[in-house]
Formats: C-alpha cells, structure tokens, sequence
C-alpha cells in the first residue's frame, strides 16, 4: 500500500506510456479505433475520480453520474454560448460540477452508510428527473442538449471550426498510420483525454499518498475512532466528495468535447452503478484498477455489443447444425443486445470470488506463480534470528 | 373537497404498491440485516408471472372448420386454446381471470425464488459489509433483469383484468357528492382491499403464530434463540421466501395498472428503496406507512392546482421529484425514519 517513491515513479512513467501507445497495444485486440479509445480515457477519468471517494474513504455514492450529466451541459452550453473551443467548456464543466458536488455532498455527507447511498440516489434521481422534464429550457428535455446553427455563438470568427477544437486543432481528426499490418489511428481527441487522464492519475497518486489520504484511509477504517480522537472528519469527507464530483464533471466535459451532445440518461442511476461496477472490477482503493476497470467495462460494451447471431454462426460453422444453433442460441443470450447479461454475471462473480477486483487478482496470480520462492525467503528470513535466541 | 380526496384514492394504489414491496423489503432487512438490491426484480418476476400463465392458458390448438371456408375455397383455420378445448366454459373462465389466478404461480415461484436466492447466495454476505451485499444483489438484479428480458422482450406487455371489473364506479355518489365527481376503475378498489388484506396477513402472521414470534425474537436478538436451540437459520430463510411471495403477489396484481415490462423492477426498487429509509429500516409498520404516504404525496404533487402553484415559484414538475424531496427532508431531520428504532444502522 505504501510503496516508495521510486515504485510510484516507474508506475507513472509506464502508466504515461501505456496511455500514450494506447492505438498501438489496443490495435491487435480490435479496440484501437477513435471512439472506442476516447471513451476508455474518459471513464478512467470519471472511474479514478469515484475511486478517491468510494475507494479511499469508504463511501459508497449512488449518484455519481449526476455529476457527469452536469459537466455535458455545462460544456454543451459553452459551446451554444461562446465558440467551439473545448478549453472554456471544461473549465465551466469542473466548475459546475464542482458547486453541484458542493452542494449534494454537503446535505448527504451528514448521514453515512446506507443512508449516505440512499441519499445520493435520491440527489441523482431528482436531477435525473429534473433534467429529463422540468429544466427543459436550459437542458433541452428528452431530446437533449446540442448546438444548433442559430445559436449565438459569440466567439465566433469567420475561420473558426464548426466541431469542437483546441485552437483551431478538431478534436475528431485522426492520422490513420499503417504498422505492421494494422492501420494505427492516432486521434487528437484521444490524445487531448489522455492527456487529462494522465494528469488525473497523478493527482490522485499525490491525493494517496499526502496526509490528507491518510485521513481518508482512516476515515474509512474507523470514523467513529477518529471523532473520538477529537477529528473533525466532515470537511475530509466533503473534499473527498467534491474533489471526485469534479473529476466527474471532467469526463463530462470531456464527452462532451468528443461529441457535442448531453442527455439526460447520462444522469441516470443505472449510470452511476457503472462506474462502481467498474472500480469493483478494477480493484476499489487501488491506483491503477479503475482505470483498468474503465477499459474492461467499456471494451466489453462496445466489443460484446456488437457480436450479433451471424458472427457466431460464423464462429461455430465448423460444428454439426443443431449443436451450432444451440450453441448460438446459447450465447446469444450472453453478447449483442444481452451483453448486460454478461455484465451482470461478471460483476457478481467479482464480488462473491474477487472482492479486490482485477488487480488483487493479479496480485494472488503473481504471488501463486512466484510463491515458492517468496516463502522461502520469508522463511529464511524467519529462522534467521532463531539461531541468535 | 372531493379533487382531495380522488387523490387520496389516487395514491391509494400506488402506494399500495410501495408499501408491500417496501414490506417484503423490510421483512428481510429486518430479519437478515440485509440490504437486498434485487427486490425490485422479485416485483418483477412476480409481474411476469402473470404473463407466462396467460401466455400458457392462451396455447391454441389448430383445427380445420369445413363448414367455413376463405374466398379460395380452403377451410378457415380456427384457432381455439386447448384450456378452452378440455374444459369449456371454465377453461375461458380461467383465461378471463388468468390476472388473479397467476397468483397461485407466483406463491411457489416466488417462495421457491426468494429461497433459492437466500441459500445460495445472500447468505453467505451477512457478515460482509452492507456495501458488498449492496453490490451483489444489483449484479443479480441486473442478471435478472436481462434474463427477463431475453425471454419476453423489451416492450411493456399488457395484461387485461377481468372484464367483469373492468370497468369504474362512481365513489362520490355512494358517499354524497355529486354525480361522477369521483370515478374510480374497480380494478384499483381490488389492489388497495388486496394489499390491505395482505399486509393485514402478513402482521397477523407474525404477531399471533408461533413461527412468527421465534421470528420475531430472531429480529430482537438471534444468538439467544439459537442457543434455546431452535433452528433460527431456517426459519430466515422461510421468511425470506415469504417476503418475496409478498412482493412477487404486489407485482402479479398491479400489472392491469401498468404493463410489465424488464427494467420496472428498477425503477420500483428506488422508489421502495425511499419508502423503507423514510418510514424507518426494520419497521413494519413504518414501511406501510411511509409507501401510502409517499403515494398520496405524489397523486397531491400531481394536481394541476398544486402544479401550478410551484411553477409559480419556479419548481415545475414537482410531482417528479416530490418522493425525492421528501426523502432528503426526513433524512436529514429524523435520520431513523417515521417509526423507525433509534440505533438501527444509524450514525
């Protein structure tokens, strides 16, 4: 838990690495293309943000995708309002969801446990509805929020793009690269998310190992302990809240910038449960986990999704035809539109067999690959000071 | 006066519906100290229970009738269900009435669910965190939920009540208002005598059997009747079945009202969810409170009257929201709910 500094430098520079070559390892497994790449950066960005709340203090938020929704229109508006620059769009998108964490965590941070989940379920589910019908003006209702050409737009010059850009560099323009047989595609969107991402990984890495992660950690251990002791640990919390409420309103921006739209099922509390499905899966309180989880859950989404009847026709053609239909009609149920299916059963398999998620899985795999030796030492170093008795 | 009290009966069946998925909801809290997400499916695979026996007695046979034929000459095709076939006028008697007769699937589907839910998964996470058994029962619920809908599809599917109660009465008159000032359909009249009757059950149950008090006792303190050496696991576990044959009951009777369809155990389960925080967690009777309040609070926030008054203070909709809004004031003014015990999981 407490790794040296040096562990934590070698953890970033291959963590920047493997962002930054992400079209180039993710190529071979059919995931190297924009949309899918983006997205993987975006929720790792949100998936980080949830973990410094639910991993490292201990509170289990219902409601995290209120703030996502936020930081859509937030920066939906900014462009409606002044230019398609994405820098004035985050911006207002943290901000936004910074004062509407401030809020909701202030009210719901008084009460813990299941009434905390409670809570912010309910927080959610009132934006959800509010956003959905009663703000139509400023979210657009169900047909959701995107920039039309009669908006005002006052920024905007004669040259200026008409998709979302950093300074004039579009955000959906792709250099298509042919390596080793696979056409690479290095996307600026990408590039701009991971940037964040990589700067998200950092701060949280510091938030783990300052002082005040220190007092997250044992706030989820023992908070009744640490009021004893005299702790005030309310604003802890709240910063907690806050902080990853605007990692939240981050990667909304941020899918926003990608794409200029924002609806209400963004908000939805089904949407919340991903992303603690996705720290779950990764690994809660570990640094690199959610950021893995992200991928996984969005890999599956979007490669599990798209397998249809006929693929697996394909797949199976080699076999006699009833064995082939049945077992199309078999896994059918789990891949396409069932694909939640899949997700459901994973999901409770992580938490009845794998409650440390993926990477306390790998830790076990290494420590049962490599356990002879370790024993061993730990059992040299053991009988070492018995002769000295 | 009477628009008041017609949304008084309009939040009756809604709230009935609240309260018993919030009673089976707080059955097992209460009992097991466990917070179960996939309640609300039980709800729903008691609503599709009702679907699956309509769909059985609805099993035509084909048969040819010569004495009528199409414009080609070939016979017409008859389709006829075979209930209807073997036993005549009961057999179309069965179909007109499959709503309520589905609840005698739904006792030993439910009981069998609830159980096998209980043994098999949920026991072992009673000495894991409430986070954990939280986020398992939602990937079940999901499971559940997607296996529902692998089977009969995405779209509501709506079942007819009995056509003898179809149609509405006219409540106002019987009570001395004028003519058709509250039209109320029989179908709702049925649910609330229904839920009523069920909730009564459910107290007696547990207040004047003996297997209700052991209950009882194991919800006040479960090692000491474990150590009288009675069976207190088992008995859980009946209870468990039980509180899902409550909730799978609610779900079969209230789909004349709205259409079963996959994700409605979803939205019931926040819904409940609120009901049981706000009438206080392990409380009975502070569930059945809170999901009738909670359902007349909305039928109220709904009037166009009190609609009208809040988009003059810029809070239109509030019918949305208003369970919501009222869950975040208890909360925060009287965290243990409306009647519930001081100490349970309160900090």
């Amino acid at each position: 838990m407490f790794s040296s500094k040096r562990n934590d430098t070698i953890l970033m520079i291959v963590f920047t690495i493997m962002v930054l070559a992400g079209p180039l390892i993710l190529a071979p497994f059919g995931a190297g293309y924009p949309d899918l790449l983006q997205r993987f950066a975006i929720y790792g960005i949100f998936a980080v943000g949830f973990n410094i709340l639910f991993g490292l203090t201990g509170y289990l938020s219902f409601g995290h995708a209120a703030f996502l929704g936020v930081g859509s229109y937030a920066a939906v508006w900014m462009f409606k309002l002044l230019n398609y620059n994405v820098i004035p769009a985050l911006i207002l998108g943290v901000l936004v969801s910074a004062v509407f964490a401030l809020i909701i965590g202030y009210i719901s941070l008084r009460r813990s446990g299941i009434y905390f989940s409670i809570l912010t379920l309910a927080f959610a589910q009132m934006s959800y509805a509010m956003a959905y019908s009663v703000l139509t003006p400023i979210t657009n209702g169900e047909t959701g929020l995107q920039v039309y050409t009669s908006d005002p737009q006052y920024l905007m010059s004669e040259g200026s793009k008409q998709v979302p850009n950093l300074f004039g560099l579009a955000m959906n323009s792709t250099q298509k690269v042919e390596f080793l047989g696979m056409t690479l595609q290095f996307n600026v969107g990408f590039y701009f998310a991971s940037f964040f991402l990589i700067a998200s990984f950092y701060l949280a890495m510091r938030i783990f190992r300052s002082p005040f992660g220190m007092m997250l950690r044992a706030i989820k251990t023992n908070q009744n302990r640490l009021n004893y002791t005299g702790v005030n640990t309310k604003p802890y919390t709240l910063a907690a809240f806050v902080i990853s409420g605007m990692y939240a309103g981050l990667a909304g921006a941020l899918l926003a910038c990608m794409d200029p739209l924002a609806g209400a099922e963004r908000m939805q509390w089904t949407a919340s449960g991903e992303v603690v499905l996705m720290v779950i899966l990764g690994g809660a309180g570990t640094l690199l986990g959610p950021v893995l989880g992200a991928g996984f859950i969005k890999y599956f989404e979007k490669i599990f999704s798209r397998i249809g009847d006929n693929v697996l026709e394909g797949w199976f053609a080699f076999l006699p035809e009833p064995i082939a239909n049945a077992l199309v009609w078999l896994l059918g149920n789990f891949v396409g539109e069932g694909w939640h299916l899949t997700l459901g059963l994973l999901f409770m398999l992580i938490v009845i067999f794998l409650p440390g998620g993926l990477i306390d899985g790998a830790a076990r795999l290494w420590r049962y690959a490599t356990g002879k030796s370790k024993s061993s030492k730990s059992a040299a170093d053991g009988s070492a000071p018995a002769p000295a008795e | 006066m009477d628009a008041v009290l017609l949304q008084v009966l309009n939040g009756l069946d809604k709230g009935s519906a609240y309260a018993l998925i919030a009673l089976g909801l707080t059955l097992i809290f209460g009992t097991l100290g466990v917070v179960n997400f996939a309640h609300g499916a039980l709800f729903m695979i008691g609503a599709f229970c009702a679907v699956t026996l309509n769909r059985i007695l609805n099993i035509n046979s084909i048969t040819l009738d010569p004495e009528r034929t199409d414009f080609l000459g070939n016979p017409l095709q008859i389709k006829t269900p075979y209930v209807e076939k073997w036993f005549g006028s009961f057999g179309s008697w069965m179909i007109e009435y499959s709503v309520p007769l589905a609840i005698l699937l739904a006792i030993p589907v439910m009981l069998i669910a609830g159980m096998v839910m209980e043994r098999g998964l949920i026991k072992h996470f009673y000495k894991r965190p409430h986070a954990d058994q939280i986020l398992v029962t939602f990937g079940l619920a999901i499971v559940l939920q997607e296996i529902v809908k692998s089977y009969f599809g995405a779209n509501p599917i709506s079942q007819a009540a009995p056509s003898a109660v179809a149609g509405s009465m006219d409540l106002g008159v019987l009570i001395g208002f004028a003519e058709n000032a509250i039209i109320y359909p029989y179908w709702r009249l049925i649910y609330f005598a229904f839920a009523a009757t069920l909730i009564g059950g459910v107290f007696c149950f547990l207040q004047f059997t003996t297997f209700g008090m052991v209950v009882r006792a194991g919800m006040a303190d479960r090692e000491t009747v474990g150590l009288l050496g009675i069976n207190i696991d088992k008995r859980f576990t009946w209870m468990f079945g039980l509180a899902a044959v409550v909730t799978g009951a609610a779900g079969v009777m209230y789909t004349p009202i709205l259409p079963p369809n996959y994700h409605q155990g979803m939205d019931f389960l926040v819904l409940s969810f609120v009901v049981v925080v706000v009438g206080g967690m392990g409380s009975l009777p502070g569930a059945v409170l809170a999901g009738f309040m909670l359902g007349i609070l909305e039928s109220f926030a709904s009037m166009p009257e009190v609609k009208g008054f809040f988009e003059a203070i810029f809070l239109p909709s509030i019918d949305q929201i208003i369970i919501y809004l009222a869950a975040v004031f208890v909360l925060l003014t009287r965290p243990r709910g409306l009647l519930g015990r001081k100490g349970v999981m309160e900090d």
